[in-house]
């Protein structure tokens, strides 16, 4: 009896019952919190047709980008997609369809899909192609339109630490979709840096509950950046 | 003479008051993060997640689980908190943020930006542009004043399509500040050497000129 444990051994059964046509949710923002390994096994794997939902599309090397170049994406529901030429081509050639989604939309779909919220009203995008036949109501003078939430057949996302119960502890900007993108997907499959015993989390301190996750491997990371900018010492 | 970037970063960052919670767009507003006044205590948003954004690392310190929403490496303020997209855009939607600086393509004198999107050109997408500007109360726009062909972009209609809808009641270029009241703009400021006759040419929106428009210091 597994009970609680959400630990699986391998990159093929963490992502076991992904097939063709799904939609994915996953977490990072760009290549930071981004569950590479995990984008590198349905790469691996070859499953197709696939509706991404996610704030960006990696680049061509890293991250998300990988999935275009066998054409695995079919919908990409993103907030920016910049910085990869792969994509672009895509696009124009209307091999790949993409719906744009202001980015904090796009975030508060992901949660109101994981908490039972069919849809919700906000300002954002009113008066612009984003709120084109949407339902626009009117609360106190202002104008609002209605975004439905969004869910996903699985969610793909990291996190920084982990226990077997699938209790999350997320670092820095790491942290961006992750935690919506887990709570939206119908099986949610989070790859960790480290793995620590039940019981030696905090409970104070768990960015989020195990009851989202179901399963959990632990992964090596390249983690990549996409605009190294520092300054020099005084 | 209009004015330079670090000029409209330096005038962006007169608007800072003491205690203010800031987001600033890419480009020009970051760069207001150098000119923060003395004796002003802000707080950096990035909408990726971060309240209490620092400078760049040092390169040894450099970590890439820490970016800010351009996706360049940073460090966090001393304290900084740090917090999911859904939490950040709450703040951010729910007019918690003191200030937002942005940049955009054209503003109109109805208060409507453009920003994110040419059609026929690459579409790169709106990021959190829409989010900020439906959300803050407070918002400069900051934008040269006319295309490098003499086109203006303080129209009296966008031409593009928009990342807001009467949002916009302040903009910055690097010939004028101006304000948006009443499907007009005011002229508030000229930068310096520029005449008010220059500015009156180059804005195709209408504009109220007062009597006197101070020349603003940079």
């Amino acid at each position: 009896m597994a009970g609680f444990n959400k630990l699986v051994a391998t990159y093929a059964e963490a992502l076991a019952g992904l097939e063709d046509d799904m939609t994915l949710v996953a977490g990072g923002f760009g290549l930071c919190g981004s569950p590479e390994n995990l984008i590198k096994e349905i790469k691996r794997k070859g499953t197709k047709g696939l509706t991404v939902i996610s704030n960006n599309c990696g680049t061509d090397e890293y991250g998300l980008g990988i999935l275009l170049k066998d054409r695995q994406i079919k919908k990409m529901i993103a907030s920016y997609v910049g910085e990869n030429a792969l994509f672009e081509a895509q696009l124009m050639s209307g091999e790949l369809e993409v719906d744009l989604t202001p980015q904090g939309t796009l975030a508060e779909k992901m949660r109101a899909g994981g908490a039972g919220i069919p849809a919700f009203y906000t300002a954002t995008g009113y008066g612009t192609l984003v709120g084109e036949g949407k339902e626009v109501r009117e609360f106190n003078g202002r104008h609002y339109i209605l975004e439905e939430a969004l869910q996903g057949d699985f969610s793909i996302a990291k996190a920084w630490k982990a226990d077997p119960h699938g209790n999350l502890i997320f670092r820095k900007t790491a942290r961006n979709f992750n935690p919506m993108a887990i709570t939206a997907g119908k099986i949610a499959v989070v790859e960790v840096e480290e793995l620590v015993g039940v019981g030696e989390l905090d409970p104070d301190q768990i960015h989020l509950p195990g009851i989202y996750v179901n399963r959990l491997i632990v992964g090596e990371f390249e983690k990549n950046i996409e605009q190294r900018t520092v300054r020099s010492a005084p | 003479m209009s004015l330079t970037r670090e000029q409209l970063a330096q005038r962006v960052a007169q608007e800072f008051r003491d205690g203010y919670y800031v987001n600033l767009g890419i480009g020009i507003p970051t760069l207001a993060a150098n000119y923060i006044p003395e004796g002003i205590d802000v707080m950096l948003q990035s909408e990726n997640g971060i309240l209490g954004m620092g400078p760049f690392p040092l390169d040894e310190d450099v970590d890439a689980d820490l970016i800010n929403a351009g996706k360049q490496t940073v460090t966090l303020a001393e304290g900084a908190s740090i917090f999911s997209s859904a939490d950040s855009f709450a703040m951010i939607r729910g007019g918690h943020v003191d200030l937002t600086v942005l940049g955009a393509f054209e503003v109109d004198c109805q208060g409507n930006i453009a920003s994110y999107m040419i059609p026929g050109k690459l579409i790169k997408g709106m990021g959190g542009a829409m989010d900020l500007v439906a959300g803050a109360d407070n918002i400069i726009v900051t934008m040269t004043h006319a295309s490098k062909y003499g086109d203006s972009k303080l129209l009296s209609a966008c031409t593009l399509p928009l990342t807001g809808k009467g949002c916009i009641k302040r903009v910055l270029t690097d010939l004028a500040l101006l304000d948006i009241e009443d499907g007009k703009f005011i002229l508030r400021e000229r930068a310096p050497g520029v005449s008010v006759d220059e500015i009156a040419k180059l804005t195709a929106g209408e504009l109220i000129i007062p009597e006197y428009v101070p020349e603003m210091s940079v």
